[in-house]
């Protein structure tokens, strides 16, 4: 009976659904309208939104619900698309092995640095996270045996249980957006859950977390670590559907875009990470169609919505709804 | 490893410190008085070298292009600040990531757009070109001993700035507890509209005082912010002293260490191996420092904050 009422309370208590079933639909369908057009351009460029939105997703875990504003989450998809360039090199070319093996170094990456920056609060964390980034930027630079500077040409996509499957665009859009859509549902689970909750508690206010029993630091470790290994697998896509791995995955900039994207999408969400990473590139893609100097337009529009939007697209759905009279207050 | 090799490579050591000390003084201060993160801080620097280069174009003098680009780098800095930075003091940081990181979009592009692509460079001045000879054998440009020079008076300067005068108080006092400061009838506004202009200056003389032995280019400021990152987090925000140490030190060590890392570890490891790790680690080695730092002490060698 009480596990009926907590889950009527969670219910109630829960954002609404409907933006994010809307915006599965939509990519559900993505590859159907793509037939119409220039399919192989149009399945690559989505291919990428969703890598990236799985990227996003995983940093809205921390960023949104831990507060711990990570500057150097790019670093987890350099290990996911590193684990693939060197399992490839040396034959394995099992991608769910190769999923295995990025979620493991990225969760060991992930424990080593954030043991540290953890230490550190505020605008110290952010820098730290920031420098283990570059930390481990020049390492793959200096990666000499693994194609340092240049990056890795892999000689095609990791095989799924020893088929060939990824190898069809359609096929692998569809692996991509089923993993999205498992870890969205994932997420919600954990952000639901206790640990969420605590998570949640300690983004509010550490010391009355610490006053009633709970340390902040572990439950912060696991968030890292279960971010990064998430964070991975968007690595381990973003190798496969370029066929190349290369330590500009890791740059500070492309940090940087992952936190533009959360932003952008509203944190604390989940949907709205998603929503951030497919609107983030869809506009560089839109502009840079339209005009070669593209960033002159999308520089301004960020520093507009740092200055003006509250909460982004999430922020501006919840207000539109609330004006409309739908909706939980 | 040679004396004079070795010579030679702490004083560009020493060089690239004191370049980091110019951009990281007005960043630290920035972070430390106003709590504000700047990426934008490396565009300034790249601004600072583009205006030089164009002055000195105009100008045909090194002299008047240098002394032309102070007050420019110093209004681009304040109209960033009206237009820009003011609205963001006091917001969460993360607001002032994704402003700042907007901000270095637009830039590196509009330069782009204004000066091309192709890198720019700018003439040596007659007076401080050709080199001396340090020792026997070991010629060094005069210009990077000047460079040296400058960059020494500068904080030289500075100290007395921040120590001797009324406004310097201030600035510690801001770093230390803005609020109090404005409780007590400080336009606290006002002095970080000065701190952050003068920071943009000194940034922008960086890139000024670089510009004719660095090509100028788009995008070169970039990765010189994340240096002065580490320089500022370990040094500890808002401490122009701990900016100085730890400039020299993340100068020093980061180019020692590529020059002599990989010839150190052949000690211990065989020579190819030594040379592999010793590529791999030398560009690290700063970055383990601020961890080592950050580890056991949170707040850098000279915490500020109470």
């Amino acid at each position: 009976m009480r596990d009926a009422q907590t889950e009527v309370t969670r219910a109630l208590l829960q954002p609404p659904r409907t933006p994010a079933l809307l915006m599965f639909v939509a990519l559900v369908l993505v590859p159907l309208a793509a037939r119409f057009g220039a399919e192989s351009f149009i399945l690559s460029v989505f291919t990428r939104t969703i890598i990236f939105a799985i990227a996003a997703l995983s940093l809205d875990l921390i960023l949104g619900y831990g507060a711990l504003v990570s500057f150097g989450h790019a670093a987890f998809m350099g290990i996911g698309s590193y684990a693939v360039g060197i399992l490839a090199t040396h034959g394995v070319d099992e991608i769910l092995l190769q999923m295995l093996v990025a979620m493991l170094a990225a969760i060991v990456f992930a424990v080593a640095t954030s043991a540290v920056s953890l230490r550190a609060s505020g605008v110290y964390y952010i820098m730290s996270t920031l420098a283990f980034g570059q930390m481990l930027y020049f390492f793959a630079v200096s990666l000499s045996a693994y194609g340092g500077d240049d990056g890795l040409t892999l000689s095609g996509r990791s095989r799924l249980l020893g088929t060939h499957i990824l190898a069809n665009d359609r096929a692998f859009y569809y692996v991509a957006l089923a993993l999205l859509a498992g870890f969205y549902l994932l997420a919600q689970r954990i952000t639901a859950s206790r640990f969420g909750r605590v998570l949640r508690g300690i983004r509010e206010n550490p010391v009355r977390m610490r006053a009633i029993g709970f340390e902040p630091f572990r439950y912060q470790l696991t968030a890292c670590a279960l971010a990064g290994a998430v964070c991975a697998i968007s690595g381990v896509l973003l190798a496969n559907l370029a066929e190349f791995v290369s330590p500009a995955y890791m740059t500070w900039q492309r940090s940087g875009e992952l936190l533009a994207m959360v932003i952008l999408g509203g944190m604390g969400t989940l949907w709205g990470a998603i929503l951030g990473a497919i609107a983030f590139l869809l506009l560089e893609e839109v502009l840079s169609g339209l005009t070669e100097q593209w960033r002159l337009i999308l520089g301004p529009i960020l520093i507009l919505v740092a200055l003006g939007g509250r909460g982004g697209l999430a922020g501006l759905y919840a207000r539109l709804r609330r004006r409309t009279g739908g909706g939980a207050p | 490893m040679s004396t004079a090799l070795l010579l030679v490579q702490t004083l560009n050591g020493l060089q690239l410190g004191i370049l980091l000390f110019l951009i990281a003084a007005g960043l630290t201060l920035v972070f430390g008085v106003m709590d504000f993160i700047n990426l934008a801080h490396g565009v300034q620097y790249m601004i600072g070298a583009y205006l030089a280069a164009m002055f000195c174009a105009w100008t045909g003098s090194f002299w008047a292009g240098i002394a032309l680009t102070l007050p420019a780098a110093l209004a681009f800095g304040l109209l960033l600040e009206v237009l820009v930075f003011r609205h963001l003091y006091g917001r969460d940081h993360l607001d002032q990531v994704l402003a700042t990181l907007g901000l270095i979009i637009f830039l590196n592009q509009a330069v782009k757009t204004v000066w091309g692509a192709a890198p720019l460079s700018v003439p040596m001045p007659d007076l401080l070109s050709g080199s001396i000879a340090l020792m026997d054998g070991l010629l060094y440009p005069v210009y990077r001993i000047a460079l040296i020079g400058v960059g020494l008076a500068t904080a030289g300067v500075l100290y007395l700035l921040i120590n001797c005068t009324r406004v310097g108080m201030l600035v510690r006092a801001g770093a230390t507890n803005a609020p109090m400061v404005s409780a007590l009838g400080v336009d606290i506004g006002r002095l970080f509209m000065i701190v952050f202009g003068f920071g943009a200056m000194l940034a922008g003389f960086a890139g000024a005082m670089v510009a004719p032995i660095l090509s100028v280019e788009p995008g070169m400021g970039d990765n010189l912010l994340i240096l002065t990152f580490v320089v500022i987090v370990i040094g500890g925000i808002g401490s122009i002293r701990g900016a100085f140490v730890a400039a020299l030190m993340v100068g020093l060590i980061d180019t020692l260490g590529r020059a002599f890392g990989p010839q150190l570890l052949r000690l211990v490891l065989a020579p190819a191996a030594a040379s592999q790790t010793g590529r791999s680690l030398a560009p690290m080695l700063i970055y383990i420092l601020m961890a080592a730092v950050l580890f056991y002490r949170p707040s850098g060698l000279f915490p500020v904050k109470q």
